[in-house]
């Protein structure tokens, strides 16, 4: 049954983890993202699942490791400081393919840095983060509806391609109350549970181990990884386009920034500016086929980050030097409003304008 | 005639890869006969962890999963809690449990965890070639210590399984040696405790086992069982150190 509630972002991600199946979450208490536990550990064990807090982030990680290894749909949540000690526990998990969801409730950094808003931990998320060549899959919600919606689909993403999801908030989409409809989930496929380790009774015993001294069987391993991962790339880039078809500027920007560029875009089309949005849902796969019908059209494009610019690097590679691409950028947990992402864009076509003139 | 002796069920046709004269394989070995005694083979998944104990994963013949430096029992507990009625245990050496994964060995024994853990103590980093572990012993040299231990700058070793004694959620920590056919009896006695322990859901089990190096020790197999008995055996304290009531009536 659909209902309509009034939930805190990071609520929101505690309830569809639940109606997703999720039987275990590890995490460890930090702000911005506190309330995913503090939410599953009042409502998880109703259900039937098990909420437990570790000793640090690193257990957190590597009890996922362990409950992920029976088959059992698990989650950890956490923010910046908290995901860079988790990199370790991930790279082991995506050596043994394990699905997990992880929550990354981005605060702006470096070091300890303050509670605001970021997309500082881009790189981190799509390129990777651990030590080793793996990808996570990393979608970027940018409003509640889509913290619901986007969670949901991360456990199925996970347990299809046996690969921990990383779902990228921020600390503004985390702590705001905004309605969601709490959809009822739909049934969830048969994945394939053969690898599992969980006691082998009738059958032959399996290891889930990442360990290899063999070079040869290193670098199989590692090929067998890089086609699983062009698989996905191919199948599961996802973006949203916002008046983009006849557009002469796009913006680039993704979750809490992705939301605000939409005014940008309504208040340029009112005065008569042709600027659209590309409002990137999986940051890894990056959506590289979103910019293709653009390519000849568009006259310039901005990222929007809150960042020193790491998105811009994807961007860049996706338009292959065909349009020149440019930077906003706020930092240090700042949000910028649509009105001064609009003026920098009008500057920039001025400039353009007066560079075509000379 | 009657059979004495026969390899158990609970480890693979996989051969020991040890070097000579090294104690893993025992206390392997003794593991595995608990297992098939208390007939939970099938039922029981073990953590590996990194180094010479790394490779239990192959011996043993249950499920088995390979965690990362120092994290084996954040992975049991992991496991524990997903599959509460099946059996689980770590096998780690002396740095990965008290060193590297210091911070889960502590809190696994606060919670209770309702898992095993075997740690095998010979006082030095095995397999990546003698380097100085938190059990080095004072004025022991090591490929890190090479002028011997010095407690002023390098610390003290450190009698791990007392730490872990003094902490209410375990429930049983004995301090076991594999040196003699006697002690190697009352290590297979406390291994089985510990797995009993567990089955009756008592709270955290731990074994921790003095065990040999004779390669980085740069001693003969002979020699190297009498130095522990010399050198070891003085520091880390034997028996069984922690025995709430309830695992004393199992």
């Amino acid at each position: 049954m659909e209902e309509k509630v009034l939930l805190k972002g990071n609520e929101i991600i505690g309830e569809a983890a639940i109606r997703s199946g999720c039987k275990l979450f590890f995490g460890y208490p930090i702000t911005p993202s506190t309330e995913v536990i503090e939410y599953l550990s009042a409502n998880l064990p109703s259900q039937g699942g098990t909420v437990l807090q570790a000793e640090d982030e690193i257990g957190a990680i590597n009890m996922c490791y362990g409950a992920a290894c029976t088959g059992n749909r698990v989650m950890t949540a956490s923010s910046s400081p908290g995901i860079s000690l988790k990199q370790e526990g991930l790279s082991f998990s995506a050596a043994v393919e394990l699905p997990m969801v992880v929550v990354n409730v981005n605060r702006c950094g470096p070091g300890l840095g303050g509670l605001g808003p970021a997309q500082s931990d881009y790189f981190q998320s799509v390129k990777g983060g651990g030590h080793g060549d793996y990808r996570l899959i990393v979608l970027a919600p940018s409003k509640a509806q889509e913290l619901y919606d986007y969670t949901m689909e991360a456990f199925d993403l996970a347990d299809q391609y046996r690969n921990p999801v990383m779902v990228l908030t921020d600390g503004y989409l985390g702590q705001t109350m905004e309605p969601v409809i709490l959809k009822e989930r739909p049934e969830s496929p048969e994945f394939d549970r053969t690898w599992v380790v969980d006691g082998c009774e009738g059958r032959e015993k399996r290891i889930l181990a990442s360990y290899s001294l063999t070079n040869e069987i290193g670098e199989a391993n590692n090929r067998y990884w890089e086609a699983k991962y062009k698989a996905i790339q191919e199948v599961e880039q996802r973006w949203e386009s916002f008046h983009a078809e006849d557009a002469e500027y796009l913006l680039v920007s993704y979750g809490t920034t992705g939301r605000i560029c939409k005014s940008t875009v309504l208040n340029a089309r009112k005065k008569g500016v042709k600027l659209g949005l590309i409002r990137p849902i999986t940051l890894w796969p990056f959506p590289v086929k979103a910019f293709e019908p653009h390519l000849e059209k568009v006259k310039g494009i901005v990222t929007v980050e809150l960042n020193t610019g790491q998105m811009i690097e994807d961007v860049k590679l996706a338009v292959e030097c065909k349009v020149p691409v440019h930077l906003y950028h706020r930092q240090g947990g700042m949000l910028p409003t649509e009105t001064e992402i609009l003026d920098y864009v009008e500057e920039m076509i001025a400039k353009d304008t007066r560079e075509v003139q000379a | 005639m009657k059979k004495v002796f026969s390899r158990t069920k609970g480890l693979t046709e996989v051969p020991f890869t040890f070097c000579p004269g090294c104690t893993h394989g025992t206390i392997m070995r003794l593991i595995a006969e608990v297992l098939e005694e208390l007939d939970i083979i099938e039922n029981t998944i073990g953590v590996s962890p990194v180094g010479c104990a790394g490779f239990s994963q192959d011996f043993f013949s249950c499920d088995f999963v390979g965690a990362a430096h120092g994290r084996a029992q954040a992975v049991g507990t992991g496991i524990k809690r997903a599959l509460p009625h099946r059996t689980v245990f770590t096998y780690q050496g002396d740095g990965d449990i008290a060193a590297i994964g210091t911070q889960h060995a502590i809190h696994v024994a606060a919670r209770g965890e309702k898992i095993t853990s075997i740690m095998v103590n010979n006082a030095i980093y095995g397999m990546t070639g003698g380097q100085m572990a938190p059990t080095t012993l004072t004025d022991m040299k090591t490929s890190t210590s090479p002028f011997g231990r010095d407690p002023v700058t390098m610390g003290f070793p450190m009698d791990f399984p007392k730490v872990i004694a003094g902490i209410p959620g375990a429930a049983y920590v004995a301090s076991v040696s594999v040196d003699s056919p006697k002690n190697i009896q009352k290590t297979k006695n406390a291994i089985r405790k510990a797995f009993k322990v567990q089955q009756a859901g008592l709270g955290f089990s731990l074994v921790s086992v003095l065990s040999t190096c004779p390669t980085n020790w740069g001693l003969t197999p002979v020699d190297s069982l009498q130095w522990l008995r010399d050198n070891m055996m003085p520091v880390y304290e034997l028996g069984e150190l922690k025995m709430t009531e309830e695992v004393a009536q199992l």
